[in-house]
């Protein structure tokens, strides 16, 4: 092949259109990523791999690479069980429940009532 | 550019003639109106599906096929510092490919259909890995000016409106700053040395002008719009803005080197426009068509890496394993 490629013309391809299909079709792991010992492990993405030493090895290469990594779990994605997206709405009155969140118990008001009432 | 947003006429046509379910169609509608992600397992209208299918794919086969040109000179790299660079940019690309190919998989089309396509011709990918790098400052223009206009259509479709493409091409964009730096610093390095470095420089930079000008694709009054992709967020900018907001950036950063574009006419209007000579848009057809100088190569090289890696995977494939589509 005409090529200004060293590498390219030592491998002396021939150019042909037939092409033989791939059919390997390996599965798919998701991959969790921890940045620092004692941080959350996150879910970042998947990789193809056919078992899950061979994910592993993957997930370094494509979610490794940069910053700070101390550990990746890798999960085939058949085994993940999750909602459907469909019965988003059972969530739908977590927001409301304000008798869980520390700002609704406000008292000061009720206590310098009591102190005015009292210093009377 | 990466994915192309711009439809076939037959696409354009069907995406105004298939009917979806009014209802189904306004609640996704108005979801995305709301700035919310649409994720997988939602309920999407099957032209939505099919052309963000059409564009992740072609733009994980552009990070795939961008890689060659590059690779071929790590072993002629003129330094040890430029060879690391280069190799972990290699490595990036390769690795974008594969968060791309995912994103596209979420939508049902699998990873072995998408690479059978490539080699086939039937998927297309960026025009500009079909010209050849027969320089060191090729990969200087590369890095710097393929990378930057890159970096441009990215980010602006990283507010789309499809979950998996935009959580793919905000890992991309922060990635890609680093390929962005080394490819300035490379082209500075060379515009600042000496007499040859400066020519071959000027030499790259003449031969890349027009192909970084096709690659936002055909000029807005020559393509077929659709407003629905507006709509549905899956094109996001016009070609033509894309386009002057990259010259916008680039231009003066290759001027004030004393570098010049081989284009008299380009300039930038008083009302922020640039304006340049008509880049020939059969060139442009012709190269993503299958035409260019390196089309052949580049496939016939892909095709290489296939065949010659099949044993390794038939060897590892465990047939009792069934395949699903990722989740997210």
């Amino acid at each position: 092949m005409e090529t200004l490629d060293p590498r390219i013309k030592r491998l002396s391809l021939e150019i042909s259109t037939d092409v033989e299909k791939t059919n390997s079709h390996l599965i798919t792991y998701e991959v969790f990523h921890q940045e620092k010992r004692g941080k959350h492990v996150m879910h970042v993405g998947i990789v193809h791999a056919p078992n899950p030493e061979m994910a592993l090895v993957m997930a370094k290469e494509v979610f490794g690479r940069r910053g700070k990594t101390t550990n990746l779990w890798v999960v085939k994605t058949s085994d993940v069980y999750t909602f459907s997206l469909e019965d988003e709405d059972m969530f739908e009155t977590t927001p409301e429940k304000h008798f869980r969140d520390p700002a609704y118990y406000k008292v000061r008001d009720r206590i310098e009532k009591f102190q005015n009432k009292n210093r009377v | 550019m990466y994915g192309s947003t711009n439809l076939s006429e037959e696409d354009a046509k069907r995406m105004n003639t298939t009917v979806e379910d009014p209802e189904k169609l306004e609640a996704f509608e108005s979801r995305i109106a709301r700035g919310e992600k649409i994720e997988p397992q939602d309920w999407m209208p099957v032209e939505y599906r099919k052309q963000l299918i059409r564009m992740i794919e072609q733009h994980a086969h552009s990070e795939i096929v961008g890689a060659l040109p590059e690779g071929t000179w790590i072993t002629r790299a003129p330094n040890f510092r430029r060879k690391l660079a280069l190799i972990a940019k290699v490595q990036d690309e390769i690795g974008h490919g594969q968060l791309l190919y995912s994103a596209a998989e979420t939508l049902g089309k699998t990873r072995e259909e998408m690479l059978n396509d490539l080699l086939s011709g039937k998927s297309k990918y960026s025009n500009v890995f079909n010209y050849p790098a027969n320089t060191w400052a090729d990969i200087a223009v590369i890095g710097f000016l393929v990378d930057g206009a890159a970096i441009v259509n990215q980010v602006i479709n990283s507010k789309g409106s499809y979950g998996p493409y935009c959580r793919a091409l905000e890992r991309i964009c922060y990635e890609e700053s680093f390929h962005l730096k080394q490819g300035h610093d490379n082209v500075v390095y060379l515009a600042t040395g000496t007499k040859h470095q400066r020519a071959i420089l000027q030499d790259a930079i003449n031969r890349w002008y027009i192909p970084l000008l096709h690659f936002f694709g055909p000029p807005d009054k020559m393509s077929a719009h659709s407003e629905k992709l507006m709509k549905w967020k899956v094109k996001l900018a016009s070609n033509d803005d894309m386009r002057n907001q990259f010259l916008d950036q680039y231009v003066p950063k290759i001027w004030e080197l004393d570098i010049t574009f081989p284009d008299p006419n380009l300039k930038k209007n008083n009302d922020g426009f640039w304006e340049f000579s008509d880049p020939d848009w059969n060139e442009f057809k012709r190269v993503i068509n299958g035409g260019g100088p390196c089309n052949a190569e580049r496939i016939a090289v892909r095709k290489f890496a296939e065949e010659a890696g099949r044993w390794v995977r038939q060897a590892l494939m465990n047939p009792t394993e069934k395949y699903v589509a990722p989740l997210a």
